[in-house]
Formats: C-alpha cells, structure tokens, sequence
C-alpha cells in the first residue's frame, strides 16, 4: 500500500507517480484529499486506490482501467470521460457525474446532482439516491440507474442510453419517453444492480429511452429544436 | 451569373435583393432554415481596408531578397513543458473528420507538416490518417467530446480547448445524416445517419472559474507536457480573451466572423459575431494590459487568404493565424474543373457552400467513398503546401518592406486605413490623416 498525504504531499507529484508506467504498487491511498481539484486524473493503470475523504472537480477524470473509490463526497464532474475501470463515491455527486464517458462503471452511494451522466457516451451508472435535473442530456449510449428519483427532463435530446429509475421520475425531456420494460431488460437491469452491488428488484424500475422522433430534421418537430 | 433578364426599366429592390427573395420563398417551401457552409459572405471591414506604409526615408527598409526576416514563431511558452515551434505562422484550423473527407485531413496533414506547421483536429476526434501525416497536431476539446478519449489526448501536441467559432459563436456543430457514415458514427458513438446536433456548451463546467480547474485536469492528465489553446468566436473579445488568459490558456485562438463552418444556419453565420480585423486590437489590448502580450500567444482566424492578411493580422498583435477555408480551396475546393459537377448539383464552382450535403465533387467535404476518392492526399497536400509558402513569402516582402527582421516585429504603426470604419475598428489612422477614431487628434 503506497500513502499520499495531502495535506503534504503536493497534487503534482500524486498525479505523475500514478502516470508513470511502471508502478510496482497496485494499491494506494490518498488522505486528506480536503476537497482539492483533479485528484487521480488520468489514471491508466489497473491501480486500486482509496480516497479518504471529499474530493473536488474531476475527481478520476478520464480514469482508464483503475478501481478508485471515493470515501466523501465528490466535486462537478467525477469521472468525467472516463474509459474504464470502476469509481464508486461513498457519498453525493455533484454537477456532471459521469459526463461523456465512455465505458467503466460508475457507483455513486448517495444522491447525484444536476445533469448525470451528461453525453454519457458508453458508460454505466448507478445511483443508489436520486439525480438531478437534465440527466443524461444528449446521452448516446450506456445505463443510468436510478435507484431514488429523477429530476425534470430526464433524458432529454437522448440517443440511445437506456435508463432505468425505480422512483418518480419529475420530467421526461424532449424525445425521451417510458418504454417497455421487457425480459431483456430485466436482465441487463439486474446485472447493472449486481455489480454496483445493490439488490434491489428491477422489476420494480421503469425504463426511459429515445423516441428517436428528433434523430432527423423534420418540419413537424420545429417546436422541439 | 448573369443576368437572364434585362430591362432597364426593371427596378431591383435594395431591401428584397434577387436573393432575399429566394430565401423567402425557400423558406416557404421547406419551413426549415437554411443551413450551409463557409463563413459569412455578407461584405464586412476586413484586411482590404488596410494598407501598410512602405519604409522611405523616415523608415529603413530590407533587402527583399537577401537579408533574413523571420517568420518562426513559438506556441505555448506560458506553462507547457513543450511549447510547439511553427516555421511559418500559418497554421491550419481545426475541422472534423466528418465534415472533411479522410483524404482531406490527410492532405491537409502533409501539406502543413511540409512547411513546418501545425494542423488541427476538429469535433469528432483525432483519425489516424491526420495523426499519422501531421508533425505537430493540435487536438481540439469540444462540448460534444466525441471522440475524446485520453490516449489520443497524450498523442496530440497541443490542445485546443473550443468554446466558440467565428462562424457561430454561442452554437454547437452540426453534420447532417448525409455525412454519418459508419466510420464517422462510430468515432462519435452515435447512430447512423441521424442529423447530429452538437452541444454548444461544455458538459462539465459552465464559466471561466470552472474552465480554469478543468484546464488545470488537462494539465494533470498531460503532465504539463503540451500547450492548452483556448479558442473564442469574435464577439466581447476584450473581455473573453482577459478571462481566457485568468482561466490559464497558453494559447488564444480568436475566430472572427468570417471564419468558416461545415454546416450552420445561415442566419447564424450571417448575423452572429464581428468582423476579424475588428476583434484583433480588442484581444491585443486585453493582452497588454494583462502584461502578457507575446507570452500568451494569439492565433487569428477568419477570413485569412494570402500573406498580406497574414501581415495585417501580425501587425495588430497577433502571434500567427489559421485558415480553413482557404486550405480548402488550396486542396481543390470550388475549383473550375468541376464547373459541370457543381452545376448538376445547384451550384457553380466558385459559390459552392453546402458542405452539408456531402456531395463535394472535389472529395474534401464529403464521406462518400467515391467522391473522395478523387481528392489525392499527396497532390493535394502538395497544393497546399505551396499555398502555405506563397503566404508565407508575401507576408515577408511586406515585412522587409517596412524594415522588419521578423514577422512580429510588425505593429499598429506600420497601417493606416482606407476608410472610418477600418481605421475605428482596426485603431490605426486614416491614411494621410493622423486620425484614429476614437481617439484624441
């Protein structure tokens, strides 16, 4: 277990020891991260690392194969860009989780704010609480979770993510709409569950997708652009 | 084109020209707006109502063939580890594979690696072909991030952090379906064939405060190695270029009106922005005044087509520029050889602008396999890097002209304007007058 203290050591030198290409230590810890910015960014190694505390912008931004989990609260924008790899907050989002990622898993304990999972671009989510509003605004493809609510406009302008909430959803957006919730999507659902490692039942979430009625420029959607 | 109709007794009308008109009646029939490429085509101030002053006894001019003038120019020396050096200060601005056919980037690759310059990714991510062909890659970090992905973040040599285009500022990109083929679908995550919308706004922080943190991550995940640009369309330039050097550019990339576009509503490019010649002095002085004039370097863009402008836009502080449409045209875009393919599809070689059709018998604005199979990377890499050296050597003939050993050693002294508005908007005397309106006589 390799330590980094914070409050002496500098961000810097943090960052470029988990960039460098040879790391002989798989785990590591951070303490006293004290709401600082940036905070294991561009991580590209299968690196398991703990932060003991809240983090703030960017937290594990484009994170690449690591495990991180985050023993706080997060800043805007945790996880951003993310490729792969799993991140898991222990506590509230903010702003912007999970925006445009691309693959990996992200786990947030407690509620997310305003627009998760923003141009989520492959990635899975999963929300224990609730989210905020314009979630997954513009999301192209991968799984929202929402274990709690859903703020206004969910989804709106979505390609196709597949969203799942389990409680009440205060809005759909434009061209999102409530789908069928068949067996296939029981089963993707429970899968979703099982690895951010909650058992709630999937048959009692509804599922929210792209009408697809704004995919092309039509005169008769000219109130919706 | 010509007329069709003369009758002197016909009276045109100056508010409801021949082409208001057919927009109007556009309108009517599709009840969509109109969208196309390019940049602005409505007359604005710009470089032609400028003129330089020759050196004569006041001033003591250079050989013009024989003693150096330099035209190297450094890109990023405010933090990044490793500032980019260009050999001319033409560069190419960024414009998406996508938009632009593969073979198109890759000329546009070859052309400016050949004369020691820097070419510019666009929205849709970074393709191997331009990757390949480009010496010095600036890669673009766009609202939409397609295509974004950190290992193609650690391979570029700068990054250009978009917030805005000259065409339309405060609006996000567009590519219709025409133009999503597979390929491009899948760089960007995104179903075939839909007509994709770009956000016009980041994702993950929303003003200048945020963008400072977020420049500070990109820093992070580069490890401070390469140079973060920060690129405006022209509008409050003063302003928004003091709050891109606060959030931590190296770099300043200013697009004016003029500046072109794969595909937006007209009214957009139209009526949205300033005009470039007007928006330099306001980011010069932003600079000054910051006491960082020349260490955050700025590029300019927007209606840059041969090495007078070139000069022109130095002269008013710019670091070097960027052409987009005028690298196109280089390549082969609009060219009379394709009078009769234009004309079959509504067009005329020369007016040419429905980039987003894709249907660009040239083979640069288009996905379709058989068009831009016409275009030859290396042939049209060729044109283009002979266009980058006639620029490069006008700009030095009028540089030497004054007296100047380099390129930047050009200044506001060495213009005067042909006209008001020039001489307010570009703040240089009206030439055989000392006025500068605005300003004290």
């Amino acid at each position: 277990m390799t330590t980094y203290d914070l409050s002496t050591d500098s961000l810097r030198a943090l960052n470029q020891a988990l960039h460098e290409e040879e790391i002989s230590a798989r785990e590591w810890r951070i303490t006293h991260p004290d709401g600082a910015h940036n905070i294991a960014c561009g991580v590209n190694d299968a690196l398991c690392i703990d932060i003991d505390g809240h983090v703030g912008y960017y937290c594990a931004g484009m994170n690449q194969k690591a495990q991180i989990t985050i023993h706080g609260n997060a800043g805007v924008g945790v996880a951003e860009n993310m490729m792969s790899g799993c991140v898991r907050i222990k506590g509230d989002a903010s702003q912007s989780a999970g925006a445009t990622a691309h693959g990996g898993l992200l786990v947030i304990e407690g509620n997310a704010s305003a627009r998760c999972g923003i141009s989520m671009k492959g990635v899975d989510i999963v929300v224990k609480g609730n989210i905020g509003p314009m979630s997954a605004f513009m999301g192209q493809a991968g799984n929202l979770v929402v274990c709690g609510d859903a703020g206004e406009a969910l989804g709106d302008s979505l390609y196709e993510v597949h969203i799942y909430v389990k409680g009440e959803v205060a809005s759909l957006g434009a061209d999102c709409v409530q789908k069928e919730m068949r067996q296939e999507h029981v089963d993707e659902l429970a899968q979703l569950l099982s690895r951010a490692g909650l058992d709630d039942d999937p048959a009692s979430f509804k599922r929210y997708g792209s009408a697809r009625e704004l995919y092309n420029f039509k005169v008769d959607n000219a109130t919706a652009y | 084109m010509t007329d069709t109709v003369f009758n002197p007794a016909l009276r045109e009308s100056a508010t409801f020209g021949r082409d208001v008109i057919a927009e109007i009646q556009r309108a009517a029939d599709t009840g969509i707006y109109d969208i196309r490429g390019w940049g602005a085509k409505r007359k604005v101030p710009h470089f032609d109502d400028l003129l330089f002053l020759g050196a004569s006894m006041s001033r003591y001019p250079l050989e013009g063939y024989r003693e150096k003038c330099g035209t190297e120019v450094t890109l990023g020396t405010r933090y990044a580890k490793k500032p980019i050096v260009i050999d001319t200060p033409v560069t190419i601005a960024g414009m998406s594979f996508g938009a632009l056919s593969a073979q198109a980037k890759e000329a546009l690759g070859r052309g400016a690696s050949e004369v020691g310059t820097s070419t510019t990714t666009g929205d849709g991510g970074m393709t191997a072909e331009e990757r390949g062909q480009s010496s010095k890659l600036v890669y673009q970090y766009l609202p939409s991030r397609y295509g974004m992905n950190p290992d193609d973040l650690r391979k570029a040599d700068a990054i250009e952090v978009v917030l805005g285009q000259g065409a339309k500022p405060g609006g996000g990109g567009m590519l219709l379906g025409q133009k999503i083929s597979d390929r491009v679908a899948a760089m960007r995550t995104l179903p075939k064939g839909i007509d994709q919308r770009s956000a016009c706004r980041h994702p993950d922080w929303t003003g200048p405060d945020d963008l400072a943190i977020k420049i500070a991550e990109l820093r992070e995940i580069t490890d401070w190695q390469v140079p973060i640009y920060i690129k405006v369309g022209a509008t409050r330039t003063y302003y928004d270029v003091k709050l891109a050097v606060k959030a931590g550019a190296d770099v300043v990339v200013l697009d004016g009106m003029q500046g072109g576009t794969a595909a937006t509503q007209d009214v957009f490019i139209e009526h949205v922005g300033i005009p470039t010649m007007a928006a330099i002095p306001q980011a010069t002085q932003a600079l000054q005044e910051m006491g960082v004039h020349r260490e955050v370097q700025l590029i300019v863009s927007g209606g840059i087509r041969n090495g007078a402008d070139v000069a022109k836009a130095i002269a008013l502080g710019a670091d070097a520029v960027a052409i987009g449409t005028a690298a196109l045209i280089a390549l082969g875009d609009n060219h009379p050889r394709f009078e009769e393919e234009y004309r079959k599809i509504g067009s005329a070689a020369g007016f040419y602008d429905d980039f987003q059709e894709g249907k660009c018998p040239a083979g640069i604005s288009t996905q379709d396999p058989a068009l831009s199979q016409r275009l030859d990377p290396v042939a049209a890499g060729k044109r283009l890097a002979n266009y980058l050296r006639v620029m490069t050597l006008e700009a030095q003939t009028l540089a030497r002209a004054c007296g100047k050993s380099h390129l930047h050693n050009l200044e506001p002294e060495d213009l005067v304007a042909l006209n008001v508005e020039a001489a307010a908007m570009a703040r240089v005397p009206l030439a055989g007058t000392n006025w500068v309106p605005g300003q004290a006589y």
